[in-house]
C-alpha cells in the first residue's frame, strides 16, 4: 500500500501542503475560488515544528486505529480496498472521541464546526494533494517497503565513514 | 504543455519547438518547473519586510496574525504599496534621465537636440511658460529646471508637472482625499517609510498612499517622459512598418534593441543606418535593426523600425540562430539571455550601469559618449554576425504589417482630414450616434502563466465586434501587431460594421485609400500619458469628467509592478481598469473589496478582474454601455 512518507530533513516549513489540501476539499477545486467559498475548506495536513525540524503531519492510517474503535456513531471505518481510515461524514456526530483517541492529535473539528475532520489519503486522486504541492520532496507518496529500502540503502552508504570515524578516534 | 498553449504566435510556437530541439531551457521550461507556485505569495498574504518574518497568515485557518500583529489586510496593502512603488520607480527614473538628458543637449553637452518645437512650444504653455520671443533653448531651459524644481519641491505643494498636466476636475478629486503628490522623490521614500515594519497598519490609509504613488507615475513618469521624449525625438507620427521575428533578415546582421530607453535605441537607429557599409564588407547584405517590448514602440513609433515581439519573445530571438546581437538597457529583460546566448553566436550585450547580467557584455551607454557607444555595439555585432553558425538559423516565417505613430497629435492631425476646424467633433459625433460604442486603452505585458497573446488579441476582438474602438501600447500593442490588428485589413475583418464605417471615412479622408487600422498604436507604457490626454481632450470637449466616459482600459497579460503602478493610475483617473490575471491581493478579502469595488465611490475607477478575455469584454462593454446611459447618449 502506498502511504505518505516524509522526508523530515527536507521540509522547509512553506506549509505550501496545508494550502493544497484545503483546496482539494473544496468545492471549487481552486485557491482563489475556495477563498470565496461560505464555509472555507479545512486543510488536514499541519506542518508543525520541534526544536530544528519542521514536521508535516497529516493521519497516518493506522493499522490499528485507536479512532475506529473510538468512534461510538460508526462513521470511521477501515476502507477494505485502499486499507485506510475513512469517514462516513453523515453518520459522524460531532462526539470528538476520535480527536481524543488519535495519539497524534491529526484528527480534528472541521471548519463546519459539526464533524470530526481528517485526512482521507485523496483516494479519488492518483497523488494526494499535499505531496503534488510539495516542492522539495519532503512529502513523497509511495510504498513503505520502498521508503525503508532506500532508508537502508542511504544508512549503508553512510556506513563505511561511521566507520572509518570511529577507527580514528 | 502543448506548444499551442503557450503562445497563440506561431512564430513562437515555431521558435519554442526549435528551442526543445536544441536543449535549451526557456521561460515556459522555467515556469513548468516552477510548479507548483507558493500559495501565500499568490494571495498576498506572505510578509518578509521585517527580519522576524517571513510571516504568512492562513486563509484557511491560524494564525491570522503576523508576529508584528499584522492583520492580513495590513500585509496586503503593504505589500501592494511596495509592488506599485517599485512599478513608480522605475518610470520616474526614466523620465528623470530624460530631463537630464534635455538639459545637457541644451547646454551643448551631449549630441542630443531639440527636434519637434511644436511640443516643445505645447509643453511650454502647459506650464505656463510665455513662449513668444524665446529661443527653443531658453525654453527647454525653463522646462527642464521644471521638471527638476518638482524634484527638489521641499514645499508642501503639489507636483507642478501634474497641476500642469491633470484636468481640474480631478485635481478637486484628489486634492480632497489628501493624494496630490508634492515631489516625486520625496513621495516615493515617504511610500518605503510607510510600508516598512511597525508604521502603516492602516488598510485604507495605505491604500491612499498607493493611489498617491500612482499619481507620481503618471506626471512624473509617463507624462513627463513622454513630453520629455517628444521634445528630443520629435513627437510620432502614423509609419508603416512590419512585426514579428520574420523581421529578422538571413543575410543581413540582425541586431535586436530590448528594453526601454529611447536615448539609447535612437543613437542605435542613427548608427545602424551610418554603419551599413562596413556590414557589407563584412559579407552582410545590411543591418537590420528590430525592436522589443518598449524601447521597440519608442523606435516603432517616431522611426519605424520593426517590432521583434513582445516580453515572451525576447529569448525566441536568440535561438533563431539569426540575432547577432542582443542589446538591451533596463526593465523586463529576463536574466536567462546570456545563458541562453551562450548556446548560440549571440552577443547580449547590456547598456546601463544599473542593468548588467553575468555572461552578457557590457558596453557602458552614457548619454556624452553616446556616439561612441553605439558605434562601438554595432561593430560588436557585425563582428558576430561573421561567426553565425547557418546550419543553426531558422527564421519563422511570420509578420504582419502594423501601423503605428498614433500620437494624440497624429490622431487629432488624421481627424482634421474630415472636419480642420473642429478635428475632435467628428470622434465625439460618432460615439454619441453609437457608430463607436466606446474606447478602450489595452496596454500592459505578456506573462507565461497565460497563453502568449492570447488574452490581449480575443479580448479586443470581442471589443473591436461590439464597435469599441482601441488604442494600445506596450507589450499588448506588439502582440496585437503580430496578430494583424494594426493595419487596415484588421478593420476589414474584425471591427464591427459601424466603427469600420468610422475609420473607413477617416482613413479616406486622410487620402489613404484604406480604413485606419482598429487599434491605434499609441506607443510604449511610458505613452499611456498619451492616452489621458486624449481622455482629457475628449471629457473637455464633451464637457464632462473623466470618469463619466464611456471607456475602459485593461491589462489583460499583466506581469510588471509597472502594470500594477500604470492602473493605479488609471483607477485614480476615474477608468474602469481591467486585469487578465489576479493581482496578489485576494488574501485580504477588505483590500479586494475596496480595489474591485469601493474605490469606485472615491475616485470614480475601480479594478475589474476577469481572467477570461471574452468575459472580459462583455464586462467591459457593459459598463461602456451604463456609461452611455448615464450620459443620455
Amino acid at each position: 500500500m502506498r502511504r505518505i512518507m516524509i522526508n523530515f530533513e527536507k521540509c522547509l516549513g512553506c506549509h505550501s501542503c496545508e494550502l493544497a489540501c484545503a483546496v482539494v476539499h473544496s468545492d471549487n477545486q481552486n485557491l482563489l475560488g475556495a477563498l470565496m467559498e461560505k464555509k472555507i475548506p479545512m486543510s488536514r495536513v499541519v506542518v508543525g515544528r520541534s526544536g530544528t525540524t519542521n514536521y508535516p503531519l497529516q493521519c497516518r492510517h493506522c493499522s490499528d486505529a485507536r479512532c475506529i474503535k473510538a468512534c461510538l456513531a460508526g462513521a470511521l471505518y477501515r476502507d477494505p480496498k485502499t486499507l485506510t481510515v475513512q469517514q462516513y461524514v453523515q453518520k459522524c456526530v460531532g462526539c470528538w472521541m476520535c480527536i481524543m483517541a488519535c495519539p497524534f492529535g491529526l484528527i480534528a473539528e472541521n471548519t463546519n464546526g459539526k464533524t470530526a475532520g481528517k485526512c482521507d489519503l485523496c483516494t479519488d486522486r492518483d497523488i494526494p494533494a499535499c505531496v503534488n504541492a510539495c516542492l522539495t520532496g519532503a512529502l513523497v507518496f509511495e510504498e513503505t517497503a520502498n521508503y525503508n529500502k532506500q532508508k537502508r540503502l542511504d544508512y549503508l552508504i553512510e556506513f563505511p565513514k561511521k566507520e572509518e570515524v570511529s577507527a580514528n578516534e | 504543455m502543448s506548444n499551442n498553449l503557450k503562445s497563440i504566435d506561431s512564430a513562437s510556437v515555431e521558435m519554442i519547438e526549435k528551442a526543445r530541439q536544441d536543449k535549451v531551457e526557456i521561460v515556459w521550461d522555467r515556469w513548468e518547473a516552477q510548479q507548483p507556485q507558493c500559495g501565500f505569495g499568490e494571495l498576498g498574504i506572505c510578509c518578509k519586510i521585517c527580519l522576524q518574518g517571513p510571516c504568512r497568515i492562513n486563509p484557511f485557518g491560524e494564525p491570522k496574525h503576523g508576529i508584528c500583529g499584522a492583520t492580513a489586510d495590513t500585509i496586503v496593502a503593504r505589500n501592494l504599496l511596495r509592488s506599485v512603488t517599485g512599478g513608480t520607480a522605475t518610470h520616474v527614473d526614466h523620465a528623470y534621465e530624460a530631463v537630464e538628458i534635455l538639459g545637457l543637449a541644451v547646454e551643448g553637452k551631449v549630441p542630443y537636440g531639440i527636434k519637434d518645437i511644436g511640443k516643445l512650444n505645447a509643453v511650454a504653455s502647459k506650464l505656463g511658460l510665455e513662449t513668444e520671443n524665446r529661443t527653443p533653448q531658453e525654453l527647454a531651459e525653463k522646462i527642464v529646471k521644471i521638471a527638476f524644481g518638482d524634484f527638489g519641491n521641499s514645499s508642501g505643494n503639489p507636483m507642478r508637472w501634474l497641476t500642469a498636466t491633470a484636468p481640474a476636475e480631478r485635481l478637486e478629486v484628489w486634492k480632497n482625499l489628501g493624494i496630490l503628490p508634492r515631489n516625486p522623490d520625496r513621495e516615493i521614500r515617504a511610500a518605503l517609510h510607510q510600508s516598512t515594519m511597525g508604521v502603516d497598519a492602516d488598510p485604507v490609509n495605505l491604500l491612499l498612499a498607493t493611489a498617491k504613488l500612482g499619481l507620481v507615475d503618471g506626471y512624473a513618469g509617463l507624462h513627463l517622459g513622454t513630453d520629455i521624449q517628444d521634445i528630443v525625438f520629435g513627437t510620432p507620427q502614423p509609419v508603416k512598418t512590419e512585426a514579428n521575428l520574420g523581421v529578422l533578415k538571413p543575410n543581413c546582421v540582425n541586431i535586436v534593441v530590448h528594453g526601454h530607453i529611447p536615448f539609447f535605441s535612437e543613437k542605435m537607429v542613427e548608427w545602424t543606418e551610418k554603419l551599413e557599409e562596413e556590414a557589407r564588407l563584412a559579407g552582410a547584405e545590411g543591418i537590420q535593426l528590430a525592436g522589443m517590448c518598449c524601447t521597440g514602440n519608442e523606435v516603432l513609433m517616431r522611426q519605424g523600425i520593426p517590432s521583434a515581439g513582445n516580453y515572451l519573445n525576447q529569448e525566441l530571438a536568440i535561438i533563431t540562430g539569426a540575432v547577432d546581437a542582443l542589446v538591451v538597457d533596463v526593465q523586463c529583460i529576463m536574466p536567462s539571455l546570456a545563458r541562453i546566448a551562450a548556446c548560440y553566436h549571440t552577443k547580449v550585450i547590456t547598456t546601463m550601469p544599473i542593468a548588467k547580467m553575468p555572461g552578457a557584455e557590457h558596453v557602458e551607454f552614457t548619454p556624452h559618449e553616446a556616439d561612441a557607444c553605439a558605434q562601438k555595439i554595432v561593430r560588436k555585432a557585425i563582428e558576430a554576425y561573421q561567426s553565425r553558425d547557418r546550419s543553426r538559423v531558422r527564421i519563422p516565417d511570420y509578420k504582419a504589417e502594423v501601423w503605428g505613430g498614433f500620437s494624440v497629435e497624429a490622431i487629432v492631425g488624421a481627424l482634421k482630414s474630415v472636419n480642420p476646424e473642429d478635428p475632435l467633433q467628428p470622434l465625439v459625433e460618432n460615439i454619441k450616434n453609437g457608430n463607436i460604442l466606446g474606447a478602450v486603452g489595452v496596454v500592459g505585458c505578456n506573462n507565461v502563466k497565460t497563453t502568449q497573446d492570447y488574452n490581449t488579441v480575443e479580448l479586443v476582438k470581442a471589443l473591436l465586434k461590439e464597435n469599441v474602438l482601441v488604442v494600445a501600447t506596450g507589450c499588448a500593442a506588439h502582440g496585437l501587431g503580430k496578430a494583424g490588428l494594426l493595419n487596415p485589413e484588421g478593420t476589414k475583418k474584425y471591427a464591427g460594421e459601424g466603427l469600420k464605417a468610422v475609420l473607413t471615412a477617416v482613413g479616406n479622408a486622410a487620402g489613404l485609400n484604406d480604413p485606419l487600422p482598429p487599434v491605434l498604436h499609441m506607443g510604449s507604457c511610458v505613452d499611456n500619458s498619451r492616452i489621458e490626454d486624449l481622455l482629457a481632450a475628449l471629457a473637455g470637449y464633451l464637457g464632462v469628467a473623466m470618469k463619466d466616459l464611456p471607456v475602459a482600459a485593461s491589462a489583460p497579460e499583466l506581469h510588471h509592478e509597472k502594470a500594477l503602478s500604470i492602473g493605479t493610475w488609471a483607477v485614480a483617473l476615474g477608468v474602469l481598469t481591467h486585469v487578465g490575471l489576479v493581482p496578489p491581493v485576494l488574501g485580504s478579502p477588505l483590500m479586494t473589496r475596496l480595489l474591485t469595488s469601493d474605490l469606485e465611490q472615491l475616485v470614480g475607477g475601480k479594478f475589474y478582474v476577469e481572467t477570461d478575455p471574452v468575459k472580459a469584454a462583455a464586462g467591459i462593454a457593459e459598463h461602456i454601455r451604463q456609461k452611455r446611459r448615464v450620459l443620455g447618449i
